[in-house]
């Protein structure tokens, strides 16, 4: 037996045997490389893959005769006409004329020049003076009009925005005032997009402010713009309700109903009350929280009660921070409930929801409690040290680890004992509850 | 797990909506006119819920000596009324998606019952979705069931006379239905109808066809009907309040030990601040 029985493969393989053949080939030093040389690479595959000079194109023959010589050149961009030496490649002895390779990048930029009677035709302005703007021309020509130098360098205080408006109106009104007909001109950038300058000074002071933000103005800025999308989507929300009154149905689609029952509604906090002490079934006692969800499931034609269900548990945890959400169902598992109804009609629907919302009172109230508790033992600090029961060595971050225990008839012994148990935190969660009180009924019913 | 005979009472499925749960008889009506039946058809009334309760789930026998490698379970896989009513008046069609390595996976079930039957070795996701008549809506329902095959507890040999059974209770909502669609199902038994309000008046209660003449869709004497699970809302709903009057009980007493806490401390009083009876 061995892999090709295994494989099915026919035992004198033709193509096994040719396969392995160029392989071997491949594993031979190649030629013109010393044996110590390949010896380091340890028959390793090259970095760089080497071409054999073989398998290269060939360079189509030619009769030509390739000389270097040191020669003199002259370049167009200079006007001091100065000699330099350099090597040109000279093909079959006949030098190479033209001009200098490189004199193409010297470019310089056509300034306008203006006269003194065109000055005073065209170009009179209250804010500047002749001096000024012949200095300004100047400057354009020495430095190409680069603005930011040409500022830096101007005599007297002007900014940016004002030379180059002061420049650009020049120079359209001589394209102008030169032009032989004004739809000449009429293509040419100076007149087409003239410069303006407020929009130039407005563009750069809203850049400045956008650059020298803070980030918490940032973040703020990003925390209103957030509330204001959410604003919108509510509204959009309220809306799309107030237009499937309408008889016809609205065309909004199931898209949008989701994103609304995304949003959660304005939640009550729930350490504020208890608002229904009253156990009876009450399928009325949906409270404001869940208008737009109920909203949103009305846009839906059709929807599963689990699925509703779920849209509101989810609503009504959104306050609550993850560690909260863990515990509630950690009581509610507790408690012998099941997470998700086996039988989620209406009603036991509603039921299952106010249990929530109380459960979590419960842990809001067991936090505040535990928070006193802690005030007050730092307050007298130790007097009662050794009563069962007193919560002294409580801190703050042991709030977290309290949990409910379902209210029984020995729930006074049973909290004794978990106080003193609370020294070791990280058993806490296996204390232990009467096996009957924890059904783990089939998996059917978290279905 | 526990598995009842299904003759469950009507009553007990819906308290709270108040619908009668009697049948009362159904009344055949002559079809509208072309017109009403138009309106009726984009009417749509409102703040009321059409509800139907539906369960859905497989049962699954083991073979015993007649299993082979790849078919060791016979499985029936439905969606039916949770009191076996028939699902036609609302479900036009079925769709089951069953694992790709099953010929022709998509299976379609135009008519009631729902149910399909397969055998097989493998347990896996099977998608159900349900598509309804064409004055409910266009909008299908998705539904995902785990097919089980092999019993939970391992404990013995499986055996050919009990099969596995899986079943989920849900309902389906059909918020603001229209005129036409509440009409025509308002008296069906696998319906759900709240009570009218006051002074609303259906413009013609149509009824499709007369009960008698269609092809029984029902599972009130289907072969596995002895398997279906009972769901009942009541135990439900006992389980959650007593859940409930603990929470509130505790909350009872965290408040009143909070409230003792607020006011002024006297010390010799101290220690029963602490006491949490």
């Amino acid at each position: 037996m061995d892999a090709k029985d295994i494989l099915g493969l026919p035992k004198n393989s033709v193509t096994q045997e040719k396969k392995s053949r160029p392989q071997k080939d491949s594993q031979r030093k190649p030629d013109g490389i010393s044996r110590e040389v390949y010896a380091l690479t340890g028959g390793l595959a090259p970095l760089i893959p080497a071409i054999e000079a073989s398998q290269l194109k060939k360079r189509p023959p030619s009769d030509e005769k390739i000389t270097w010589q040191w020669l003199p050149f002259t370049n167009s961009a200079r006007k001091d006409n100065l000699h330099l030496y350099h090597w040109v490649r000279i093909v079959n002895g006949v030098p190479p004329t033209g001009d200098y390779s490189f004199a193409k990048y010297n470019k310089s930029v056509d300034i306008v020049k203006y006269t003194d009677e065109e000055y005073e035709k065209y170009l009179t302005d209250p804010m500047w003076t002749k001096e000024e703007t012949d200095q300004l021309f100047e400057l354009c020509q020495s430095f190409d009009l680069r603005f930011i130098v040409i500022a830096d360098r101007f005599p007297s205080s002007r900014t940016v925005e004002e030379l180059k408006d002061r420049y650009y109106s020049v120079a359209r009104a001589m394209l102008i005032a030169r032009a032989p007909s004004p739809g000449d001109i009429s293509g040419h950038p100076l007149v087409k997009e003239p410069y303006n300058v407020s929009l130039e000074t407005e563009r750069k002071r809203a850049l400045s402010m956008v650059l020298s933000q803070t980030k918490q103005k940032e973040r703020k800025e990003a925390e209103v713009l957030a509330e204001a999308k959410r604003i919108t989507e509510s509204r959009m929300v309220a809306r799309g309700a107030e237009e499937s009154e309408l008889p016809v149905p609205s065309n909004a689609g199931p898209e949008s109903a989701e994103r609304a029952a995304a949003i959660p509604g304005d939640t009550v906090s729930p350490s504020s009350n208890v608002q229904h002490p009253s156990a009876a079934v009450a399928p009325s006692t949906i409270t404001v929280d869940n208008a737009s969800i109920l909203a949103s499931l009305r846009m839906l034609r059709v929807y599963l009660r689990t699925y509703a269900l779920d849209q509101m548990v989810q609503a009504a945890s959104s306050s609550a921070g993850l560690r909260t959400i863990k515990r509630v169902e950690q009581t509610l598992q507790e408690l012998g409930v099941n997470l998700k109804p086996r039988v989620p009609t209406k009603a036991v629907c509603a039921e299952h929801l106010e249990l929530r919302r109380e459960i979590l009172t419960l842990l809001n109230l067991q936090k505040q409690l535990q928070y006193k508790e802690a005030e007050g033992s730092s307050y007298r600090d130790g007097s009662y040290a050794d009563t069962p029961g007193t919560p002294k060595h409580l801190s703050h971050g042991g709030d977290q680890d309290r949990t409910f225990v379902p209210d029984m008839s020995f729930a006074g012994e049973r909290i004794g004992k978990r106080d003193q148990k609370r020294k070791a935190p990280g058993r806490l969660s296996e204390a232990p509850l009467p096996a009957h009180k924890r059904p783990r009924k089939s998996k059917a019913a978290d279905l | 797990m526990s598995l009842t005979t299904s003759s469950r009472k009507q009553g007990e499925n819906q308290p709270d909506d108040g619908a009668s749960p009697a049948k009362p008889p159904r009344i055949k009506i002559g079809k509208s006119s072309e017109d009403s039946d138009k309106k009726g058809a984009h009417r749509r009334v409102k703040d009321v819920e059409i509800c139907v309760p539906i369960v859905y789930g497989t049962i699954a026998f083991y073979l015993g000596r007649k299993a082979s490698e790849s078919q060791s379970h016979k499985w029936t896989v439905y969606v039916r009324g949770a009191t076996n009513e028939d699902l036609g008046v609302v479900i036009k069609r079925v769709v089951f998606q069953l694992h790709p390595s099953f010929n022709n996976p998509t299976r379609v079930l135009e008519s009631p019952p729902f149910e399909l039957s397969e055998c097989g070795w493998g347990e896996f996701e099977i998608g159900i979705s349900l598509f309804f008549h064409n004055d409910i809506c266009d909008k299908q329902l998705d539904l995902f069931h785990h097919l089980k095959l092999y019993p939970e507890d391992e404990s013995g040999p499986q055996t050919t006379k009990k099969p596995v059974v899986v079943e989920s209770y849900n309902e389906i909502v059909y918020p603001d239905p229209s005129e036409n669609f509440l009409a025509r199902v308002q008296n069906h038994p696998a319906v759900i109808v709240p009570r009218m309000p006051a002074g609303f008046n259906l413009p013609y209660p149509v009824s499709i066809e007369s009960v008698n003449e269609r092809e029984k869709g029902d599972t009130k004497d289907h072969p596995l009907n002895q398997w279906f699970m009972n769901f009942s809302e009541a135990d439900e709903l006992l389980k959650l309040a007593a859940a409930r009057q603990q929470v509130q009980a505790h909350i009872v007493k965290l408040r009143r030990q909070l409230s003792v806490m607020d006011g002024p401390p006297p010390l010799s009083k101290q220690p029963t601040s602490y006491d949490y009876t």
